[in-house]
């Protein structure tokens, strides 16, 4: 992955747009957040390989950017992307990395299901 | 000196959750000629470590974290490991009973004398607790007198009110250098920590010393059942 080219990444979100496409969207603090730092609030979200559409995709703001997604009927977004890759199978792989390396946030977007 | 057993049973959640807690005792089974199997419930799909600039993603940390799982089990002379096909951060929400059935499944394949897993509700890791239910309950339901022992891994800050101290004391001195290449072969998850061990040995920390001179267990108490 490298770091984020806005009007690049945001020709690859639009190339997914009116599309049936797999999603991977995850935020995290990590599990041992609150075993280091006690009384830490630890909370997060993960789906995979859930199917949507979207008719209107968007990058927005400096880096750290923010992505959102029109759906016909509802929305999603992640923010805090840093890194992005379109990989071998031509998925689309965007990830919030922070300065040591910890992933924070990840958002993915396939036209094909992702493993398990 | 650690007891002779017919066949050790380590079950585990990830790569690199051997390599912390058991890799020392592993190693020394094997130079024992104890059969060990290592089940490895997940490949750690979710690692939070990918490096800035990144050396992995999300959809390539699994790969990387398989082979140095594989490594690391070289390091210890482990030859018999199982990769369960489950995911990261996902156990504690699968069917009780199906990972009842699946320790019980590999209990009933190898006949161990003793099974290493973690111990239930302190162990920090919310699949780490669930791989111990599981493996307790497996374990509970085998009879008094067929029982392999069961030793436990704990390590939440509270442990020690809760549990006191480790019943059981492994020195690992002479393999100490089998626990160090296992640690270093998760270098995905290990790499930052193993240079600052690394420093910190040199030094003679005896914090960091510890790690390579005993590893200690909670033999599973059936009169202080966690439910």
């Amino acid at each position: 992955m490298e770091k984020v080219k806005p009007e690049h990444l945001q020709e690859l979100i639009t190339s997914f747009a009116n599309k049936d496409v797999y999603i991977h969207l995850e935020t995290t603090n990590g599990s041992y957040a609150a075993h280091f730092n006690e009384g830490f609030f630890n909370a997060g979200a993960f789906i995979r390989n859930i199917v949507i559409k979207y008719e209107l995709g968007k990058v927005a703001g400096e880096s750290p950017h923010r992505i959102g997604l029109k759906l016909p009927s509802g929305w999603i977004y992640a923010q805090g992307i840093t890194h992005y890759k379109v990989d071998e199978h031509g998925r689309l792989l965007m990830a919030g990395l922070d300065p040591e390396g910890k992933l924070a946030v990840a958002l993915e977007i396939s036209e094909t299901p992702f493993t398990y | 000196m650690i007891k002779k057993e017919r066949h050790v049973l380590v079950i585990f959640p990830h790569p690199d959750d051997e390599a912390f807690g058991v890799s020392g005792t592993i190693s020394l089974y094997r130079e024992m000629g104890v059969p060990v199997t290592y089940a490895c419930l997940t490949l750690g799909e979710m690692g939070r470590n990918l490096g800035n600039p990144p050396f992995a993603n999300r959809e390539t940390l699994p790969q990387i974290r398989k082979s140095e799982l594989k490594k690391a089990c070289e390091a210890m002379g482990l030859d018999d490991l199982r990769m369960m096909g489950l995911r990261d951060k996902t156990i504690e929400f699968e069917d009780d009973e199906k990972m009842v059935q699946l320790v019980t499944d590999l209990m009933e394949e190898t006949n161990p004398s003793l099974v290493i897993s973690f111990y239930p509700g302190l162990s920090v890791h919310p699949d780490h607790d669930a791989s111990a239910r599981a493996v307790v309950r497996a374990v509970r339901r085998i009879s008094e007198t067929e029982r392999p022992t069961l030793y436990t891994i704990a390590f939440a800050n509270n442990t020690i009110e809760v549990l006191g101290e480790p019943d059981i004391t492994h020195d690992i001195t002479t393999v100490s250098k089998k626990k160090f290449a296992a640690l270093q072969s998760h270098a995905s998850q290990t790499v930052w920590m193993m240079k600052d061990m690394e420093k910190k040995l040199e030094a003679q920390d005896p914090d960091a010393m510890k790690w390579f001179q005993n590893e200690r267990f909670y033999t599973y108490r059936w009169d202080r059942d966690f439910e």
